[in-house]
């Protein structure tokens, strides 16, 4: 178990986003493949089924399982999303997947097009990263112009076109109904589900909507088949998985490794802690999932299932690395009021939950914190989670819990002393930027 | 069929139900705010969720279809702890300003918050303030009170037909508001303040002017269309504060046009009648009822006596009750005369001479649901008919395909898939072009009194409304206010008759009143070659009896039509309203009851007739119409005037029990027809605006502030303009034969070429007279 790069593969040129570059190294093999054999699509999801492929925007829901969801004989339009509303605090692989290797994404969408009957797809890409937006434009333009995109794909009766589509850099618009509406051009909020996505989704056609890694693992999958992508990863965790590490490490970055790699070397990879100081918690899926202390995380294994038996869960590989300089009150605040920002205001828990619980960590944080606040921080987010169209609910929830049931200490020291366990000059020198006082 | 277990109680519901529906069946009340059986699902609110075996959450019972062999629980310890929690996340941010909020007793999360709130609160930080919207004249705003529950947003989307309404901005953020500074302009905007269960939507006339509790709350029927929509007529101490609509999924469902809810200020104006008054040279004198009666008979008596029974007649509001028209026919044939009429709006009465009944809608309102096509001639549907519309509406969303021959092309808000747009001239040309397209189509002959109309050649609009009618399942085809006032009418229907009979369609009229059919069953025509309106408006008689007309607002002939009524030697006036037109014009006025303050019947469009009784005392001095009439005709010792009570006199008019009631037909066989008479010169397309109709609506002064209520203007198309020379803006001189008016010009591209539109029943326009009519515009 270790580093391998299988979508980030061979990407040291300077222009590794060309469609030469691209073929290169071996890209549109797999697509060459199918449609010269005329693959039959139920053997494409087999295969990506074999490959035990989960979703890697966050829920980890089997790829191959998704795509035989799709009614793939039901007359009219069906459609194909990608998920590259990459907005989630410490995520930020899509982005390098599309600046680097935007291919890969294309083909994968082709292959999942051409498996599911789709007869066009959108790629919705996050609002504040424009300028990739604009490059995937280009590579869309290099597809269709040596004919692996349009009409007629290489010549066979399969047709599938594929757009982008630029989001305005609302965190919502990554929930997949949400990202439905916003391409129908609605203000982006979840849609109640049932009915799912694939039985009503975009214009109420079947759709189906997959992560931008997840897309740019399939070429891969059928070039080098499923088994392959299993093994390097394992059961029930095929693969290799993209990190977007960053935090207290000397050298935050995109790490692709294999599925099942221990965290301890992932952290090496990164260069260690910064400053050799030691380990305090680390969200190890993005900043909705539950934070985890330093001794269980040394102990984690980064896969699926390693990550949920810790309490937490893999979510879309962004690792946040916080070291012992952190305050973890402040820590909290700053989540807790992104997801106060971005709840998107449909349902009541969300709307009117998010905003409390980053009231409170507020009031806490700067010394005003009362005895039975962290009781109301439980209740609260117990009242939220599991009451609300979408995850959102959860996802600004599960930071809390976490927070309090790790670090509940620190919350207490601050409601007692009204002031920091972490020094602010302590802070200040772990982050070396500037802390404000929080008292 | 699904099996289901709520609350351990077995039931079988339909597939496609939701736990709200089954819930609903058992009778068990979930909470809930956002859920509303119109509208579509949001599930936003949360407020309905329950507990269902299996699920590992507690799901909303609203939006959470009923599988088979589900068990759900409604009240158990896990539902109601969900519900508590909602409640207590919808109340942090509600200010709680019950005492002095408009919905207080009336209010969905106050009532839910006896049963699932607590009496204080955990949240303890400052709450949200939102600033209020100005929705125009009719909705007021509280949105800090706003639960974000997206009623009012779905209603103007889903119901209304514009999307006027919309949550803007995230999270606590969100705040309900119209687009950019603009208002509520929709013609059933009153319902958002029904559907808001918060005190966020307010009736902006009944602002702090009652609370619910002190409120007796009386069934009415609207007086305003021919719809016949259920009312709740709101009274406290015997002024009506408020009108809300009685669920009748029949009629009105639960909605009310703004007409209907709002037109109660004008029975509380400052110019009621309320006690007889009698002319004396040219003032008035109050006087007592015995005196102005005795005047009234007397006098009539001699003027009829020496002038001829046949220089006297009666014009009745089409919006008289069926007992008051009945009485006031039978006053008028008693006294020897057959001239009496309450279709003062009509023009072209050759239809009378072949009628077989009442016109009608020809079909019950609740079965629009099932037609899938429908041709609607020479109508302003929707602001015409609001409701009627609004079943269209939803119809057009199952598959109804609507097609439109008439002048203008308002936005009806629905999707019509074929339309002519004729000048009123050449309506007749442009229906016989259509019925000349069925009849190819389906090889079968036109009556022979018809063919002289058919044209040689048919433009393509006429045969795409053919093939649209003919390709229906359940069609029906609709003849709206503005073809019956039509020069032409008699023609017209005629026409729409042939065409219905040779596509199989359903065939009816809409009617412009809420008694446009009761009138013909009451017999308030003329039925032995007597003078119809027109006739009667177009030159003087003796004597008039009016009742509740105000002649240049509620005829065709406009300022003609006072003039005539004017040029009499001794005139009657039973009028609910005091204005100078009227007392310019009167001997005697007797103040009668508006609908609130009477019983009475209306006969709606499809032959349902309602009855009603009084809402509240009489005003000051005033009399039931009904009364009054028996009263005079005891006075003038005329035979069968010995009612005791209203429910007698409608005995002799109709069955009230028989839906549709008997009497009614559309058919005109035998009619002679006349053909298109060309025109040359700008023709005028004259509408009665939708708070214009009657002498109520008039005298509501929200409604009148509504955009709907806006002054005439002359609206043209571009084409139309730039070849009069005019440009949008200009002030103009509209002249007809009959007088002249001064307007603004408009562009309104909705105006079929060479036509302006020009509003009547208003003041300004009254001078024009005709409702069709050439006109000639020119710059001032």
């Amino acid at each position: 178990m270790s580093a391998r790069n299988l979508i980030l593969a061979d990407l040291d040129g300077d222009r590794t986003w060309r469609l030469q570059d691209y073929l290169a190294r071996g890209g549109y093999a797999a697509l060459k493949k199918i449609i010269a054999e005329s693959t039959p699509p139920a053997d494409i999801i087999a295969e990506v089924k074999a490959s035990v492929l989960r979703g890697r925007g966050g829920a980890g829901f089997p790829t191959g399982l998704k795509w035989s969801f799709m009614p793939r004989s039901f007359p009219g339009a069906k459609y194909l999303a990608c998920n590259s509303d990459e907005g989630e605090p410490g995520t930020f692989k899509d982005r390098d997947i599309l600046r680097y290797n935007p291919h890969s994404v294309i083909e994968g969408m082709i292959i999942a097009a051409y498996a599911m009957g789709c007869e066009r797809g959108y790629n919705y890409i996050h609002g504040e990263i424009f300028e990739v937006y604009d490059r995937f434009e280009e590579a869309l333009a290099e597809a269709r112009a040596a004919g692996l995109l349009g009409d007629k794909i290489l010549g066979s009766d399969f047709s599938f076109d594929l757009f982008a589509h630029h989001g305005y850099g609302a965190y919502i618009c990554g929930e997949e109904t949400a990202l439905l509406e916003s391409i129908e051009g609605k203000k982006g909020q979840p849609r109640f589900k049932p009915p799912f996505p694939a039985s009503y989704g975009l214009y109420g056609k079947p759709t189906t909507i997959n992560n931008t890694e997840t897309f740019a693992s399939v070429p891969f999958i059928l070039r080098d088949g499923g088994e392959t992508f299993l093994n390097y990863g394992k059961p029930n965790n095929g693969g290799t998985k993209l990190f977007s590490i960053s935090g207290h490490v000397n050298r935050p970055g995109n790490y692709e490794i294999e599925l099942g790699t221990p965290f301890s070397e992932l952290l090496e990879m990164a260069g260690g802690m910064r400053g050799g100081r030691k380990l305090k918690g680390v969200i190890p899926g993005g900043s909705s999932s539950p934070v985890v202390p330093a001794d269980i995380m040394m102990d984690c294994t980064m896969d699926y299932d390693s990550i949920s038996k810790a309490g937490s869960m893999l979510g879309s590989g962004a690792v946040i690395v916080m070291d012992e300089t952190t305050c973890m009150v402040r820590a909290l605040e700053r989540l807790s009021y992104f997801y106060f920002e971005e709840s998107c205001g449909q349902c009541t828990p969300c709307r009117e939950g998010t905003g409390w619980l980053y009231r409170v960590v507020h009031r806490i944080e700067h010394g005003l914190g009362r005895p039975d606040d962290l009781d109301l921080l439980n209740s609260v987010t117990t009242n939220i989670m599991g009451r609300t169209i979408c995850a959102l609910g959860d996802a600004a929830s599960m930071p809390v819990q976490s927070f309090v049931k790790h670090f509940g200490d620190e919350f207490a020291y601050h409601i007692e002393h009204k002031t920091c366990l972490v020094p602010d000059d302590v802070q200040r020198e772990g982050s070396k930027i500037y802390v404000g006082p929080s008292c | 069929m699904l099996e289901i277990e709520i609350d351990g109680k077995q039931l079988q519901v339909a597939d496609g139900s939701t736990v709200m529906d089954a819930a609903n069946q058992v009778g068990a009340y979930i909470p809930h705010f956002c859920y509303h059986k119109k509208l579509s699902i949001a599930a936003n609110c949360r407020m309905c969720l329950v507990q269902v075996e299996k699920a590992p959450k507690p799901l909303p019972a609203c939006a959470t279809p009923v599988t088979n062999g589900m068990k759900v629980w409604t009240k158990s310890e896990a539902a109601v702890k969900a519900q508590k929690g909602v409640m207590e996340f919808l109340l942090i941010n509600h200010p709680l300003d019950c005492p002095i909020c408009d919905q207080g007793g009336e209010c969905q999360l106050q009532d839910l918050a006896v049963g699932y709130g607590e009496s204080k609160s955990r949240y303890q930080e400052e709450k949200r303030v939102v600033f209020n919207k100005n929705l125009g004249p009719l909705v007021a705003t509280d949105m800090t009170r706003c639960i974000h529950c997206t009623r009012c947003v779905r209603f103007t989307q889903e119901i209304a037909g514009l999307m006027e309404l919309g949550q803007a901005f995230r999270g606590e953020h969100s705040e309900i508001m119209p687009f950019v500074e603009k208002t509520v302009d929709s013609e059933l905007s009153g319902n958002i303040i029904d559907l808001c269960p918060v005190g966020a939507l307010t009736s902006k006339p009944f602002r702090f002017a009652a609370r619910t509790w002190e409120l007796a709350r009386r069934k009415s029927v609207s007086p305003h269309d021919s719809l016949g929509s259920n009312l709740i007529v709101q009274v406290k101490h015997d002024v009506v504060k408020r009108v809300l609509p009685l669920e009748n999924e029949a009629i009105n469902e639960c909605w009310l046009s703004d007409r209907d809810r709002f037109s109660y200020e004008g029975l509380n104006c400052a110019s009621r009648l309320t006690k007889p008054m009698i002319r004396q040279g040219d003032s008035w004198q109050e006087t007592d009822w015995q005196t102005a009666l005795e005047f009234a008979a007397t006098r009539l008596k001699a003027v009829v006596a020496a002038a001829g029974a046949e220089e006297f007649g009666a014009l009745l509001a089409s919006n008289a009750t069926v007992e008051e028209l009945y009485l006031a026919q039978k006053l008028v044939r008693g006294l020897g005369s057959d001239n009496v009429d309450f279709r003062l709006r009509q023009t072209d009465f050759s239809a009378d001479a072949v009628s077989q009944g009442a016109p009608w809608l020809g079909m019950p309102v609740a079965e629009i649901a099932d037609l899938n096509r429908l041709l609607v001639i020479g109508s302003f549907f929707r602001k015409d008919h609001p409701l009627l519309a609004q079943r269209v509406r939803q119809a057009a969303k199952r598959g109804l395909k609507v097609a439109s021959i008439h002048p203008t092309a308002d936005d009806w808000l629905l999707p019509v898939s074929a339309r002519m747009q004729p000048k009123p001239s050449e309506m007749v040309a442009a229906l016989a072009a259509v019925l000349k397209a069925v009849a190819d189509a389906e090889s079968k002959s036109v009556d022979a009194a018809l063919t002289v109309l058919l044209p040689a050649d048919m433009p393509a609009e006429a045969k795409a409304i053919a093939d649209m009618l003919l390709s229906g399942r359940q069609s029906a085809i609709w003849l709206g206010n503005f073809a019956m006032q039509h020069a032409q009418a008699a023609t017209l229907r005629r026409l729409a008759q042939e065409i219905a009979s040779i596509t199989g369609s359903s065939f009816g009229v809409i009617g412009d009143a809420a008694n446009s059919v009761g009138g013909y069953l009451a017999g308030a025509v003329p039925a032995t070659g007597g003078k119809n309106a027109a006739a009667m408006l177009s030159e003087s008689l003796k004597s008039y009896v009016l009742l509740n007309v105000e002649p240049s607002l509620d005829s065709a002939a406009g300022e003609r039509a006072r003039a005539a009524v004017a040029g009499a030697d001794f005139v009657v006036n039973l009028t609910a309203f005091n204005s100078p037109e009227l007392r310019a014009i009167s001997h005697v006025m007797l103040p009668v009851s508006p609908f609130t303050e009477t019983s009475g019947t209306f006969v709606s469009c499809e032959g349902r007739a309602q009855s009603f009784v009084a809402v509240a005392k009489p005003q000051g001095d005033t009399r039931p119409a009904w009364k009054v009439l028996r009263v005079m005709g005891n006075l003038l010792s005329l035979d069968g005037f010995d009612y005791n009570d209203s429910e007698a006199v409608r005995a002799d008019v109709l069955d009230i029990t028989a839906f549709p009631v008997a009497n009614l037909s559309n058919t005109l066989d035998g009619l002679t027809v006349s053909g298109s008479a060309a025109s040359a010169g700008i023709e005028r397309v004259a509408d009665v605006p939708i708070y214009a109709t009657d002498s109520i609506v008039r005298r509501a002064p929200a409604l009148q502030r509504a955009r709907d209520g806006a002054a005439p203007a002359a609206y043209l198309s571009a084409a139309t303009m730039t070849s009069l020379g005019l440009n949008a803006g200009d002030a103009v001189e509209a002249k007809t034969e009959q007088g002249s008016a001064r307007l603004v010009a408009k562009a309104d591209d909705t105006v079929a070429d060479g036509c302006v539109r020009i509003a009547s029943a208003h003041e300004t326009t009254a001078a024009l007279g005709g409702l069709s009519a050439v006109v000639t515009l020119e710059r001032v």
